[in-house]
């Protein structure tokens, strides 16, 4: 990622430091600029990066979730046999989007993790890409190990129980994360998306699109 | 039920406190068998296929001590009071300890932690190649007496675990490795409450709902769970406390133990 010579990055990081010497010694409140992107600050405490679990999408590649950071999400667990709900889910975040501007929805990435990782495999998440047309440059419908399922389940707050059916009991909701990994906000409403929650949505996209 | 039941009980866990105490802290991860077999739920939506069956598992004879926590959290300092990210772990976590890595009191070692999110229990539980148990594996060694396996239809027994439950949680902590139940489990009931795995799943939900379905609008499948066997009120305590949690919680009177897999048979 970091391509840049190192002499250049030298220069970089002395004028920097050159910059935050000055703005000391004026005594201004004003922050130096800020360092080269590489220089990744540190996490907030509350970020949901700190969850060192993968994840698996559609298209077969298995990544990190903190390689995430960076781009706001839209975040939601299903499970792809759910005859109800999740395809109320998946329209819900399309309502969504469809309420964003092009430039607005441009930032904003959607992961929706599987709570079944037994039945839903790489190949039945991209079944279920194709048969609901979904646009699999900016969302991922994503696997990983039943550990990682509940851990993540636990940061965001959702909860989850498999019937002796093959169904599941789970909340849906929405859950919009900054760039990040905080929680910036959630919805639980299907179908109309919530006014408000949109309103959060433009908001984090906007920051992270400056 | 009587003050009697109360005092007799307290005098039968002081008595196990001091026996633990005379036979020195038990060793740092006992496991023992727990064998498989059924558990009649509790929880409704899980016995329309009653009774569930639990495979076989190893399971902590003991709750997790302070002690041991302590060994860990010096080990993998990013599970330490004051590092931990807040994502794991909520401001109450470890507070009752010294420092970030001292227990205090060394007789305190003895106790079982509490104070303890969901996060570090399992990250714990990793830690000694296992993982918490889930609601179903809990409940089924916790039906059990020194004697059966299924002692929940006996009022004694259920008079007992409850006169724990109505005690104040001020009293100190006894010192783990209490009587050991038919497995050899020690301390299911009277000492701490426990974490467990699907402690999310446990889906009893306290908000508002509004729309023309709201059971199917809010969960997949059916809706909230039933219960059951309402006599069993040392269940639907339990229930109650771990729904209300969430993962980065801890309380005063919360620890947890670990199961592992048994070992494979080398055949």
């Amino acid at each position: 990622m970091n391509t840049t010579p190192s002499p250049v990055r030298a220069a970089r990081a002395s004028l920097a430091a050159a910059s935050v010497a000055m703005a000391l010694a004026l005594g201004a409140a004003q922050a130096a600029p800020a360092a080269p992107a590489t220089a990744a600050a540190a996490l907030p405490s509350d970020s949901i990066y700190h969850l060192p679990i993968v994840l698996t999408g559609q298209d077969g590649r298995a990544a990190r979730l903190d390689e995430r950071r960076g781009a706001p999400l839209l975040l939601g667990m299903f499970y792809t046999s759910c005859k109800f709900v999740c395809p109320m889910l998946i329209e819900t975040i399309r309502d969504v989007e469809a309420k964003l501007s092009a430039e607005e929805r441009e930032h904003l990435n959607v992961v929706l993790v599987s709570i079944d990782p037994e039945h839903d495999s790489v190949e039945v998440l991209k079944r279920t890409v194709d048969e609901r047309r979904i646009d699999g440059a900016r969302w991922t419908l994503a696997r990983t190990d039943a550990a990682s399922v509940r851990k993540l389940a636990a940061v965001l707050g959702i909860q989850y129980r498999a019937l002796p059916d093959g169904e599941f009991n789970h909340t849906t909701a929405v859950i919009l994360v900054d760039g990040d990994g905080r929680i910036a906000a959630r919805t639980t409403r299907l179908g109309n998306a919530e006014a408000a929650f949109v309103k959060r949505v433009r908001a984090v996209a906007l920051a992270a699109g400056r | 039920m009587g003050a009697t039941t109360l005092r007799r009980t307290r005098a039968s866990g002081l008595a196990a406190a001091l026996l633990a105490a005379l036979a020195g802290s038990a060793s740092a991860a006992d496991y023992v068998t727990v064998p498989a077999g059924t558990l009649a739920s509790a929880i409704a939506g899980d016995a329309r296929a009653a009774p569930v069956p639990v495979e076989a598992f190893s399971m902590r004879v003991t709750p997790v001590s302070k002690g041991e926590f302590r060994r860990f959290v010096e080990s993998r300092p990013e599970w330490q009071r004051g590092r931990i990210a807040q994502t794991f772990a909520d401001a109450g976590y470890l507070h009752d300890w010294r420092d970030a890595t001292t227990v205090g009191d060394p007789a305190t070692e003895s106790q079982p932690v509490v104070n303890v999110s969901w996060f570090a229990a399992e990250a714990y539980c990793e830690g000694e190649g296992g993982r918490l148990p889930t609601w179903n594996e809990w409940e089924y060694v916790a039906a059990a007496d020194a004697t059966r396996r299924d002692a929940r239809a006996d009022p004694a027994w259920r008079a007992r675990i409850l006169a724990w439950y109505s005690t104040s949680a001020r009293a100190a902590l006894p010192a783990v490795g209490g009587a050991a139940d038919v497995y050899g489990v020690r301390d299911v009931h009277g000492v701490v409450w426990e974490w467990v795995d699907d402690f999310n799943a446990l889906l009893v939900d306290a908000d508002s709902r509004s729309g023309d379905d709201p059971d199917k609008l809010k969960f997949c499948g059916a809706g909230a769970i039933n219960l059951q066997d309402r006599e069993n009120y040392a269940v639907l305590m339990r229930i109650a406390l771990l729904s209300s949690l969430n993962a980065a919680d801890s309380t005063t009177s919360l620890g947890f133990r670990c199961v592992r897999p048994l070992a494979k048979d080398p055949r």
